[in-house]
């Protein structure tokens, strides 16, 4: 065992870890943060996303030790410093962005990333963006209206309740 | 996945000291590599992470071309090749998904040498030089099948020169579930000729297609493959595809490739 | 009527807890002192057990138990929920499915030992110690050669592999064949309904916790319906009684059907926590879900369709194979049945049908009901020879189906395969379809779609389902082994805020804002004054879960049912509270007043006044305000609708791509349209899915080719366009007092026959007239091969 140590949601952090803890089992185990989900062992559905210095990662495919000394977000530092929803979450909730919920910190973490580098995208953007974020149950109508929603696009024209 | 002892130089020379131990292996972006651990079909003893060795990062122009240092991401060279050799920074900005991006890099694509992959294409189709800690190979001796390349136990991928050619591009289509290439084909046009390699389609791994290299050179027009017919065999034939569709998609890719190309 | 009531698209309270990361699966519980499992899984498809060698595994660290099929051969078996009996009369052959394999594993990934150490990682390390010898006998893939060999079995006391050949209706046979015989012309289709893996984004995953003070079991599951899986479990498998057992579904990320049944990992880790006295865990891997969960679908079908030269119906009948795979799971033999052959009438008024289905053993994993559950597989049929009996004869697709609809004048109707349809108005969806879809614009973006170089085309579907699956009383004398009701208590606190314990489970439904909608607007309280207990048998009464788009149509009403008696008896406390006559006092709007003056409480001063019973009728009338419905649906309902999919076909590559996707539904009364939308759109995601990209594969020796995300095709969001969906026709069912209908497998059962006659359509249109079906999913590699002919 190692111990490491990291920013987390702009807090020092450290735990014990081998060679083999991925940052997501570390986030998870470690920390408690579970907020952070599994669900493929592949590197593709998206469930697991965390920011890593700022970039979107899937964080079942980064090893803890190699994120050791860096800055990491993830969906339990994405609301508003008063707990409240920020504008991501809240266009999701407002637009039926999500029905279980597994898949949805991971879509909120990717939908930050997309943000921060397009501040305005087409739907077709929107699309391709999330193309490693799987989502089962939304069919990705009211997802993609939430983030164009998210980033202060009028989305009245699009279609459903 | 099993345990393994994690290293993390800074140096390449670091790099090449702790791969000198029995069953080390090298980590870049881990972004097929971890996967592979987790179903414990490949159990290192030693993990060498080269994200931290900062003379392995970066794009620039040199005298013989441009230069990817080997543990850059695919977002890196999405972004830093743009203006360079656009048919690059396309392929880079086509892999996997921004999460991929964003940490999966040119030598460990090229070190996995994965027949669907996107990258050997553009290597091999520009005429790329694979440096490693120990020499220089060419693009052409390097891939050698799929899964096999020339590389020798131990030995480190530390950048790739791409002679950048005046025309190129890379069209890929998915396979829809990976989203790896179905098959994709790069051509680049050069001053003495045209090359064109295709992934995704051919058992053997990625491969030139002399023939329509012969063509485009004579004339570098989407008509000038129209004629030629690619040969089902050795093709891959799975779930998502026939041996006899990849060798349509062969011809089909490389035209709109050709259309694609600026 | 309060703002969130009925009606409205009030967002989702749950959506926080999602949002922020808040949310509890099953994988985010950690219990003290809790273990961790793996399961050992066959790598080949079908093989006799020698030896399981566990002794250099025990010996690793941590490692605390090692069980075997052995330790659970004692153990009753994990029952099918449904007996179909066979056309003959004979009994339905019904192997026992065992906790964990013993004696033989029949599919790739049959879990045949569990493992149990203080980590998982050691857990892992000590599965890959044990030493298996198993014998490889041949595997038994392909239905057809499944049923032809008789030697080749994947239960050594059942010949030929069949399960059951079930006739509906049987007595119907001789005059469906009469009529084919003189028909005017008979369009022959055959067809495979493609096996699916549900994929759920949180996979299974469970915690046994056993306690050996009071020894009561609890176990902590990814489930639909905990009540049901704690009578499967309890009664049935481990043979210990129901109170000793609280089963626990928290936050579970969407089910789709897989999460209904109770699989043989729950028992076992139950079991592991009694022997080792601590809790153990278990979540699966996305791989083991693959191989392990129950897959949908699968049917090879043929089916004919007879009509005159005018296109009317004369009579339709289909042979199905319906693959069960190894063993019966809880429903798989209710699916291919009753849930199939019924519908096959669809919304036309064909008036002869008949059904035949044989289910198959095979050496793949088990299939049941995924979103849909025989109704997509029936919709799929009937409305792909639809629309080849329409090319043959050469009538509009849209013509045909409106000329055999059933028509609003003639409910309720009693179709010739059993069900009695309440409602419906099949014309008018398709005329509301006509409209948003703008189907008079397709020439015309058909010209644009020709200039790009892409062939377009249009396909249509008009589907109906039953869903609410019911009554009990009939589907027991159909061979259903349980009852179809659900049960509600609603209970009002002494300030007035309400507790609702419903049977349903939401696993993305958004029950937890839908039903306080319901009851706000009955008690003319506020939404936000009125939670939702589910998903815990130790909290809510004794209901089936969610599962068939049951919960609003009949959760839903069981809570009406109860919140009645709740107004009922505050009638009778405000009776005596305003010193008037029961019969004289009104309800609405959360007062009770005396009709005629103005006196009156508020729901709150009854509710105080119920449990601070000071000035209250204690002579005849009990203390609290809390009351439990059970409800048992008189009928299905039968939700419908028109869909057209617009695709446009790269004619170099075989491409399919949605340019445009319309649903207009009919589900009788909306709640909360937000939510009805988004369970549409899930649907259709679905649907497309089925159509274009999914499909799990086995080779000829039963080994799954399919077996992860990277090919198994998912949907993702650039593969998908955004829809337009309507609800606004609505005929509101008859006989449950909310007048709803299911919407949550709508999109999954009408949108792939819409997709496929849509590339057939392309094609054709395209020159290509010999292609008159595609089998799904309809790969780009499947239509360019097509093309060439």
């Amino acid at each position: 065992m190692t111990t490491i140590s990291m920013t987390v949601n702009g807090k020092a952090v450290s735990g014990e870890v081998e060679g083999r803890t991925l940052l997501s089992s570390f986030l998870r185990e470690g920390l408690g943060l579970r907020g952070t989900h599994i669900g493929c062992e592949t590197t593709q559905c998206g469930a697991c996303a965390v920011h890593l210095d700022g970039q979107l990662v899937k964080s079942c495919s980064v090893l803890a030790m190699d994120a050791a000394g860096a800055s990491v977000t993830s969906i339990e530092g994405m609301a508003n410093g008063d707990g409240s929803l920020s504008v991501i979450q809240a266009a999701f909730q407002e637009h039926h962005g999500l029905q279980c919920g597994f898949c949805t910190p991971g879509m909120v973490m990717a939908t930050a990333a997309l943000l921060k580098v397009n501040a305005k995208p087409t739907e077709t953007e929107v699309r391709h963006y999330l193309e490693g974020n799987m989502c089962r149950c939304t069919g990705y109508h009211n997802i993609v209206k939430a983030v164009m929603a998210a980033s202060g696009q009028d989305v009245s024209a699009i279609a459903a309740e | 996945m099993h345990n393994f002892e994690f290293v993390k130089p800074s140096t390449v020379a670091d790099a090449v000291k702790a791969m000198a131990g029995s069953g080390a292996q090298a980590l870049s972006g881990g972004q097929t590599l971890l996967p592979t651990m987790k179903a414990r079909l490949a159990a290192p003893a030693v993990l060498v992470s080269l994200t931290g060795v900062a003379e392995m990062k970066g794009v620039c122009m040199g005298d013989d071309g441009l230069s990817v240092g080997a543990a850059t991401t695919h977002a890196t060279v999405a972004a830093e090749a743009r203006k360079s050799f656009a048919g690059l920074a396309n392929l880079a900005n086509g892999i996997g998904d921004p999460a991929v991006r964003n940490r999966g890099t040119i030598g460990g694509s090229l070190a996995n040498n994965d027949p669907a992959a996107c990258y050997p294409s553009a290597v091999l189709a520009a005429g790329a030089t694979v440096h490693t800690n120990m020499r220089k190979i060419a693009a052409d001796d390097y891939f050698q099948g799929m899964f096999t390349t020339a590389l020798k136990e131990g030995e480190i991928i530390t950048s790739v020169t791409f002679p950048v050619p005046h025309k190129s591009a890379y069209v890929k289509f998915n396979q829809p579930a990976s989203r790896f290439a179905l098959t994709g084909v790069f051509v680049a046009k050069f001053a003495n000729g045209v090359r064109v390699a295709v992934t995704g389609a051919s058992n053997n791994g990625v491969f030139r297609w002399k023939e329509a290299e012969a063509a485009l050179s004579a004339n570098f027009a989407a008509g000038a493959v129209a004629g030629l017919v690619v040969s089902p065999k050795d093709m891959i034939n799975d779930l998502h595809g026939t041996a006899a569709y990849r060798a349509n998609l062969v011809k089909v890719l490389t035209k709109r490739a050709v259309d694609a190309a600026s | 009527m309060p703002k969130d009531g009925i009606g409205a698209s009030t967002v989702r309270r749950e959506d926080i807890r999602f949002l922020t990361g808040k949310g509890r699966y099953t994988a985010d519980i950690n219990l003290r002192g809790q273990a961790y499992a793996v399961f050992l899984r066959s790598d080949v498809a079908h093989g006799r057990i020698n030896d399981i060698d566990t002794k250099a595994a025990m010996a690793m660290p941590g490692v605390l138990a090692i069980m075997t099929g052995a330790d659970f051969a004692a153990m009753g078996g994990n029952p099918a929920g449904w007996h179909i009996p066979s056309r003959d009369g004979s009994a339905m052959k019904e192997p026992k499915r065992p906790v964990l394999a013993h004696g033989k594993v029949r599919h790739v990934g049959d879990a045949y030992a569990i493992v149990v150490a203080e980590t998982l990682e050691q857990a892992r390390d000590a599965a890959e110690a044990v030493v298996t010898d198993i014998t490889e006998l041949p595997a038994i893939v392909d239905m057809a050669q499944a049923i032809a060999n008789s030697d080749n079995r994947v239960h050594d006391e059942i010949a030929n592999n069949v399960c059951f050949d079930w006739g509906w209706i049987e007595d119907n046979r001789a005059a469906v064949d009469a009529a084919f015989a003189s028909a005017p012309h008979v369009t022959t289709l055959e067809l495979t309904n493609n096996r699916l893996a549900p994929n759920a984004m949180e996979t299974r995953a469970s915690i046994g916790d056993y306690d050996s003070g009071t020894e009561d079991y609890k176990l902590y599951t990814t489930s639909q319906n905990p009540h049901l899986s704690r009578l499967l479990i309890a009664a049935f498998v481990m043979g210990i009684p129901e109170n000793k057992l609280t089963v626990v579904a928290p936050d579970v990320g969407g089910g789709f059907g897989s999460k209904i049944y109770h699989y043989g990992e729950e028992a076992a880790v139950l079991a592991a926590s009694k022997a080792i006295d601590r809790p153990v865990k278990w979540v699966a891997d996305r791989s083991e879900a693959f191989l392990s969960d129950a897959h949908g679908r699968d049917h090879v079908t043929k089916i004919q369709l007879a009509t005159d030269k005018q296109g009317n119906f004369l009579a339709l009948r289909t042979e199905t194979m319906a693959n069960v795979g190894a063993y019966l799971s809880n429903f798989s033999t209710a699916t291919p049945t009753f849930l199939h052959g019924t519908l096959m009438a669809g919304p036309y008024k064909t008036p002869l049908v008949y059904v035949n289905v044989k289910a198959v053993f095979t050496n793949t994993a088990p299939v049941d009901a995924y979103r849909g559950a025989g109704r997509p597989e029936a919709t799929y049929s009937i409305e792909r020879v639809v629309d080849k009996a329409a090319h043959e004869l050469g009538i509009d697709p849209l013509e045909i189906r409106r000329r055999n609809f059933i028509q609003p004048d003639q409910y309720p109707y009693t179709t010739p395969v059993g069900l009695v349809y309440d409602t419906g108005n099949y014309n008018a969806t398709l005329d509301k379809l006509i409209d948003i879809g703008d189907l008079a614009g397709f020439e015309k973006r058909a010209a644009a779609s020709k200039a790009k170089g892409k062939l377009r085309g249009l396909g249509l579907s008009t589907w109906i389902e039953a869903c609410g699956i019911a009554p009990s009383n009939l589907v027991g004398v159909l061979g259903a082994r349980v009852g179809l009701y659900d049960a509600a208590t609603v209970r009002v606190n002494a300030t007035g805020n309400i507790s609702v314990m419903t049977g349903a489970h939401s696993h993305g439904q958004g029950h937890e804002t839908v039903f306080p909608q319901v009851v706000a607007d009955m008690l003319g309280i506020p939404a936000s004054s009125i939670d939702i207990v589910h998903g815990d048998t130790s909290k809510i009464p004794f209901g089936m879960g969610s599962y068939g788009s049951r919960s609003l149509a009949v959760c839903g009403t069981a809570i009406v049912k109860a919140t009645e008696k709740i107004i009922a008896k505050g009638k009778k406390i405000a009776a005596h509270m305003l010193e008037a006559a029961e019969s004289d006092i009104t309800f609405a709007d959360g007062k009770f007043s005396v009709a005629g003056t103005d006196k009156a409480k508020t729901f709150g001063e009854i509710a105080f006044s119920a449990y601070v019973p000071h000035n209250y009728p204690l002579e005849t009338l009990e203390p609290g305000l809390e009351e439990t419905a059970f409800y048992d649906p008189a009928n299905f309902t039968y939700p419908a609708g028109a869909y057209a999919c617009e695709v446009e076909v790269d004619p170099e590559t075989g491409q399919v791509t949605i340019e445009k996707f319309t649903c207009a539904d009919d589900f009788g009364n909306v709640i909360n349209p937000m939510i009805v939308a988004g369970q549409v759109h899930g649907g259709v995601a679905q649907g497309i899915g089925q159509a274009l990209l999914e499909n799990v594969a086995y080779d000829d020796n039963g080994q799954l080719l399919s077996g992860s995300f990277m090919d198994y095709a998912m949907p993702r969001a650039d593969d998908l366009p955004f829809y337009t969906v309507d609800h606004s026709c609505n005929t509101p069912c008859t006989h449950n007092p909310l007048g709803v209908k299911g919407c949550g497998e709508a999109g999954a059962i009408g949108t792939p026959p819409a997709v496929v006659n849509a590339v057939v359509n392309a094609l054709q249109r395209g020159g290509h007239k010999h292609v008159t079906h595609l089998e799904m999913p309809v790969s780009p590699s499947r239509v360019w091969a097509a093309m060439q002919g």
